[in-house]
This record gives C-alpha cells, structure tokens and sequence, in this order.
C-alpha cells in the first residue's frame, strides 16, 4: 500500500496581502485555531490532500518582515527556523509589490525552500502591471504561481508548485541581496569569527544570515550567541558603519534590500497604464472626510449593535426556550418535589450557569460576523483612523473603541474583540476597562432598582448618569493604567490603510466561526467549572430538615440560601459593606452576582423570600408593573434612593463577571491579568461607593 | 511641513532603533518617495509610499525628516 507523503507548509506574507483567503482557500474548513504557547497570537493550522501527498498548513501571522521588534515577527521567524516547514510560502500582495517583496528577501536570506504566491494578480492586471514572471523568478530564484486567493484561482499551480519544491534537493542560492562593499566587508568579517567560534549556530542558521542579523542589532540572535568575539566584531563592525553612513546599520541594511528589490522590479514589471485614482481612493475621500467620517462611522457602529443585539435577540430567544424546555426535562426525571442534589446540580448549576452563558452566542456569532466583515472590507482601519483624535487624548489608539463600544452589549464578545488591537499594552489597558462598559446584564438590575427609587421624571436621566460613570471612570482608568502599570512611549502609530476589498461570504463565515467555537469551548471548561463551584456555594451546606417544617416554599429558599457558604459569606462581609449603606442581604445578592450579574436580582429576591418569577424584571412592561411590584416594594421600604443609587454604582464597577473573568485570563493568557481586574475593580467599586454614599449621608442629613 | 497632495523624498527618521525598522520594513527607507495624502491637523497623516497608504501618528509623522 502507498502511504500519503506528508509535507508541511508555512505560509508568510504581509497583512492585507490575502494570506487568509490563500490558507482558506488551500484547506477549506480544515482549520484550527490556537495559540502559540506562551504568547497571545493567534495560531492557525489547517490540512488538505493532493495528489498523494497530504499538506500540512501553518498560517503565520501577517508581518512586514522577520525583525524581532514584535512578538508576531519573532513567531513567524522562530517557526520557519524551528519547526523547519517543507515549504514556505510567501503570499504576495502583486498589486503593491516592492513592500511586499521586502519580506521575500528575508525568507530568501533564511536560504528556505520558498514559493512566491503572486494574489490578488486580477488586482494587479485592472491597475495595469506586466510581470514577467519569469525573469522575475530567476532573479529572486523561488517560483511564482499568480493567484486570485477569493476566487479560488490559482490554487492547482500553487499546489503542484509546493509539491516541487519540497524535494529535498533544494541547493544553495547563487543570487543574494547584495549589501555594497562596506557592508560586505563587514559581513564577511562577522561570517569569518562566526565559523570559528560557533559552529553549532552557523550550522543552524546559515553564517551569512547570522552576520546580518547581527549586524542589525538583532536583540533575539544576539541573546543566542555565546562568544565575546563575535559579539566585538560585531561592534566594531557597527561602530564602522554608523562612522560612514551616519545612520544605524539595519536602516542602511534595508535600504539596500529595497535598492535589490527595485533593481528586480525594473526589469520585470512594466505599467501600461498611469491609475491616479482608484477606487479605494475615492471611497477613502468620503469616509476619512475631516467632517462626514465621523458620521458615517457612527452609523455603521450603530448597525453592528443593533445587529449584535437586536437581531441577537430571536436566537437568543429560542436558546433561553430550549434550556429552560432543557432545564424542565431533566427536572422531570426526578419525582415532583424531589430534593435530589444530582438534579439541582444538573438543573441549576450546570444548565442554569453554562446555558446562562450558551445564549449569548447568537450575539457573539453576529458580532464576529459584523466584525469579519469590517476588517476583510478593509474598513477596520479606516475605523481606527477616525476616532484616533479622540482616543488619542486619552492614551489609545482609534481602534480601541471597537470592542470597547460592543462592551456595552456584553463584556465577552469585547473582549475576544480586542484582538484586533496588535500593540499588548493597549489591548491589555482596554480589556482590564471593558467591564466599566455597562453591558446587558446589569441594564436588569438597573430596571429593578430605579423604578423602586425613583420618580418617574428621574428614570432616565438616573440610568444616564450611571452609564455615563462607567464611561468617566473607564476614562480615568485608562489614564492611570497607561501612566503606570502599562507606561511606555505611546506606542507608535503606524497602520497601513489597505485597499478595500470585496468581502466573500466563505471567508467572513470561517472567521466567524473560528472566534465562535473558541466561546463555545470556554463555556463548555471555565465557565461550567465556575458555575459548579457556585452552585455549590449558594446549595451547601443545607439546613436540617426540621428547621424548615411549617415554612412556604419561598421561606424553604431563603432559609436555604442564609444557611449556604455564600450566605454566611453575605453576613461574614455585612460589616465591611455597612460603610457603603448595604446589609447582608444585598452582600449576598453581590456575591451571587459574581455568576452573571442578572443573577442579583433573583438572589435578592430569594433573600426578601419573594418568588422569583414574580420578582424578575421582565422587559414587558406590564408583567414588571404587576409581578415586579412586591420585590421592589420591600426594597423600598427597606432603603433609601441613595442605597439604591449605591447599588447600582457597585454593580457597575464591581467584580466582572465568571465569565468575563475566565475570558480574560484566556485573553490575556494568564491568572495574574483576570484576578487584578477582578480586585482592581472591586476595590474601585467600594472606593467609588463609600464616597458616594458618605458624601450622600452627609448632604441627605 | 508637508501638505495634502505633496510628494517629497524622505531624508532621515529619527526616532528609535525598533520604530525605524519597523518602519522600514513598511517602505519608509531614505530615499523612498511619500505623498501625503490627508494631512488634516489634529488628526493623524495618511501617507502614500511604495503603493500602500499608511497611516501615521502626529507625534511620529514629526520625526520623519523630508527634502
């Protein structure tokens, strides 16, 4: 029997260039999406067979070159040099081919087995480019397979392409980039103590790559390097240089590959016609306009909201009806009345808590889709353009206020959104904020509060006013985070503006589904262990069964929830919450509400031993003018407004909830980030409040 | 200062080791030929080099010397 030959495959290119479409396009729905260990950049892989060989996929992340300034360049460089692909290719923008080709030279130096994809060549043709791909070829010594990566065109060549040069016969390189004499001198200098003093590593890399890479003051190589030989020539070297050129050596070095690039270019590209305008140009006039491109781009936010939540809402729906018919089911298993705890674990804690969570994915799936859409257009960063004035002032860049803005729907999706954000300390500043964003879970408590407290004239300007603390405080935060935990040079801006792009319905699908499935499979671990974990402190430890005989079933819960780890955790706290005008019993609701913060309302009115059904805020308004009356009736006569007002603010800015915790730790790939938000936060609420309340005791007399 | 619709030659960056690489590796060398293309104050620049539009902070768009 003939057993398939296997043969791995990176593919590397610059963002923008259609690297995604290609990987689709080669392995279809083949994929999976991780992470690369330790760092947070997205890791995908994907299979396909051909022919007889079966080809493994890796697509790296989209890099300009192969430095080691950004961790996403050091991933893709380390992986083509470790894991040693059969192939690489490097997928090539053919409509803006000198930049492109910048990173070619560096795969070419790398001396790896290299095919150039030449996308988006359709691009190319309407602009007017001739390649002659053949000379072009022998001068950069890789083939080059012209593709059409959305059209699927292209990909036959490419694969028969790959298949050639992964023949382990691949020999030595005749051309290179060629540095000019100094530079060359040098190199041959560095190459010379290189081969002396460390083998292992010329071996590894190749000497002339290792003497480049030197020379351009790679900190990542340098770190390998042992001798203290090499490491002085190379200064010496250096010193060199910079006397001659007046410039560092790695900004010589690269204009010196552009130089070999424009060289090879001239020859082989010729432009029949002279393009002034594209249309990029012209939709870029309209939607980067000084005075409509805020507008516009307010109104598409608005449409990826009311998409996100409004048409979330059906689906989302239908998924409450099923775990509720879910929840029932099970339920039914048991006798009526059963006091089986297997049950009440199945029914409240599992279903309860992971499908608490499952209904958002509608939502989530939406949102990604929207989000897809925006970025494959090529409009993402025009996004960023915009508000870049504004959130300039406050220490971030434009496209922060993205996932910020969906923060307000719900603070997971935004946090899974922040991977649009490339820099780690504005993506890390914006997530630990996210939850001051006041999402769709705590508008429920807000419903069941102000209407308790507040006249009807002060209803809305009241939930403003909460909103609009989230939103200063979120702003303060930002400020103190970037002037001290995240300080650093506001990282430079730099965003290349790609052209806007066609947006096929495959590519926006897979990565909708991609970011999905990586919600789903968290609330199938974290989130189900979490809700399991509180389940049984809001269940344990029981009563005696005497001491609830003679009570109503309402009486039953809450005797219940006092006994319970989280009811006496509710009482255990009574005196550090006094300052801020709570008793135990909204300590315990607050406690509770670390599950999913709409669950304040059904443990409070579990405490006031009212029916939760008839306590719940439902969004109807004239099932919550009569069933919501008793829990907000007690409330009232227990409180004052300004107690109300108090609990809101805390469940503003009060510990996030499980599942924005859990997905901050995947997010940020480590505990330390999710339980600094999490006390950060809740140490921020109770700061916040007491001064309210103290401030309000005050002035109310 | 450069204007909207101007094309001018880039002289020298200063600024950093790893912005200048960085830069580099997006087609800002010495040498390579920039038109701006939005240089609407206080906003960020948009710039044209090497076929690609690149956008550009304020703060940075200041370190990049032209002739």
């Amino acid at each position: 029997m003939d057993t398939a030959k296997k043969i791995t495959v990176a593919l590397a290119g610059n963002p923008n260039s259609g690297k995604t479409t290609i990987f689709n396009m080669l392995t279809g729905t083949h994929q999976h999406v991780g992470n690369y260990p330790g760092v947070t950049v997205e890791k995908k892989e994907g299979c396909c067979k051909y022919k007889n060989y079966e080809i493994t996929v890796a697509d790296l992340p989209g890099t300009y070159s192969l430095t080691a300034y950004s961790v996403e360049e050091l991933v893709a460089r380390n992986f083509i040099i470790e894991e040693q692909p059969d192939v690489v290719v490097d997928i090539v923008d053919s409509s803006n081919i000198e930049r492109n080709l910048y990173l070619a030279t560096q795969l070419i130096e790398l001396n790896v087995p290299l095919v150039l994809a030449f996308n988006m060549s359709d691009v190319a043709r309407q602009r007017g480019l001739l390649f002659d791909i053949e000379q072009l070829s022998r001068l950069l010594e890789a083939p080059i397979v012209p593709t059409v990566g959305n059209k699927g065109k292209g990909k036959t060549e490419l694969l028969d392409t790959i298949i050639e040069t992964a023949r382990p016969d691949a020999g030595q390189r005749t051309h290179r980039v060629s540095y000019g004499q100094e530079i060359e001198e040098e190199l041959a200098a560095i190459e010379a103590v290189i081969a002396e003093q460390e083998r292992k590593l010329a071996d590894k890399y190749g000497r002339r790559w290792l003497a480049v890479k030197l020379l351009e003051q790679d900190g990542d190589i340098a770190a390998k390097v042992h001798s203290q030989q090499v490491l002085d020539t190379v200064e010496t070297s250096s010193e060199h240089l910079r006397s001659i050129f007046g410039d560092e050596p790695e900004i010589v070095i690269a204009g010196r590959r552009y130089g070999f690039i424009s060289g090879a270019c001239q020859e082989t590209i010729r432009s029949t016609v002279e393009l002034r305008h594209s249309a990029s140009d012209m939709i870029d006039a309209l939607v980067t306009h000084r005075a409509l491109g805020l507008p516009i781009f307010l109104i598409l936010m608005y449409l990826v909201f009311f998409l996100t939540f409004k048409i979330g809402e059906y689906p989302m729906g239908w998924l409450e009806q099923f775990f509720g018919w879910l929840a029932g089911a099970v339920a039914n298993l048991w006798p009526a009345g059963s006091d089986s705890s297997l049950k009440s674990l199945l029914v409240d804690g599992v279903i309860g808590g992971v499908g608490g969570v499952l209904v958002f994915l509608p939502n989530i799936l939406l949102l990604f889709f929207a989000i897809a859409l925006l970025e494959d257009s090529g409009y993402m960063a025009r996004a960023a353009f915009i508000m870049d004035r504004i959130m300039h002032k406050i220490g971030l860049h434009g496209k922060s206020f993205i996932p910020m803005l969906i923060g307000f729907g719900c603070s997971v999706p935004a946090i899974m959104g922040t991977r649009i954000l490339e820099n780690r300390r504005n993506r890390f500043t914006t997530i630990m904020v996210i939850p001051l964003m006041s999402c769709g879970a705590r508008f429920t408590i807000y419903m069941l509060i102000v209407p308790a407290f507040f006249p009807a004239k002060w209803r809305g300007p009241v939930l403003w006013l909460v909103y609009l603390i989230g939103i200063v405080l979120a702003i303060i935060c930002i400020k103190v985070l970037r002037l001290t935990i995240f300080r650093g040079e506001t990282t430079p801006f730099v965003m290349e503006l790609p052209p806007y792009h066609r947006p096929t319905l495959k590519s926006v699908c897979i990565h909708m589904w991609q970011r999905g499935w990586m919600y789903l499979r968290k609330a199938g671990t974290i989130i189900l262990g979490i809700s399991i974990i509180l389940w049984a402190a809001m269940s344990y430890p029981k009563p005696s069964q005497g001491s609830l005989s003679g009570l109503n079933p309402e009486q039953v819960r809450r005797m219940r929830l006092e006994h319970s780890v989280i009811g006496r955790l509710g009482r255990g706290i009574e005196p550090a919450l006094r300052p801020l005008g709570f008793d135990w019993k909204i300590g315990t609701a607050l406690i509770g509400a670390t599950a999913a913060k709409e669950v304040f309302v059904s443990q409070l009115a579990i405490v006031y031993a009212v029916g939760s059904r008839e306590a719940e805020p439902v969004a109807s308004s004239d099932e919550a003018a009569t069933g919501g009356q008793t829990l907000r009736q007690k409330l009232r006569a227990n409180y004052t407004p300004l107690t109300g007002f108090c609990i809101m603010l805390f469940c503003l800015i009060a510990t996030p909830c499980a599942a924005t915790i859990a997905m901050t730790r995947q997010e940020t790939n480590s505990w330390r980030w999710a339980l600094f938000q999490f006390f950060g936060l809740t140490a921020l609420a109770y700061l916040v409040t007491l001064i309210v309340y103290q401030l309000g005791s005050v002035i109310a007399g | 200062m450069v204007r909207s619709g101007e094309t001018v030659k880039l002289a020298r960056i200063e600024a950093g080791r790893g912005l200048k690489s960085r830069l580099a590796s997006m087609g800002l060398v010495t040498d390579s030929e920039i038109t701006v293309v939005n240089n609407s104050h206080p906003g960020p620049f948009v710039i044209s080099v090497k076929d690609s539009k690149v956008m550009l902070g304020r703060g940075m768009a200041q370190k990049i010397m032209v002739m």
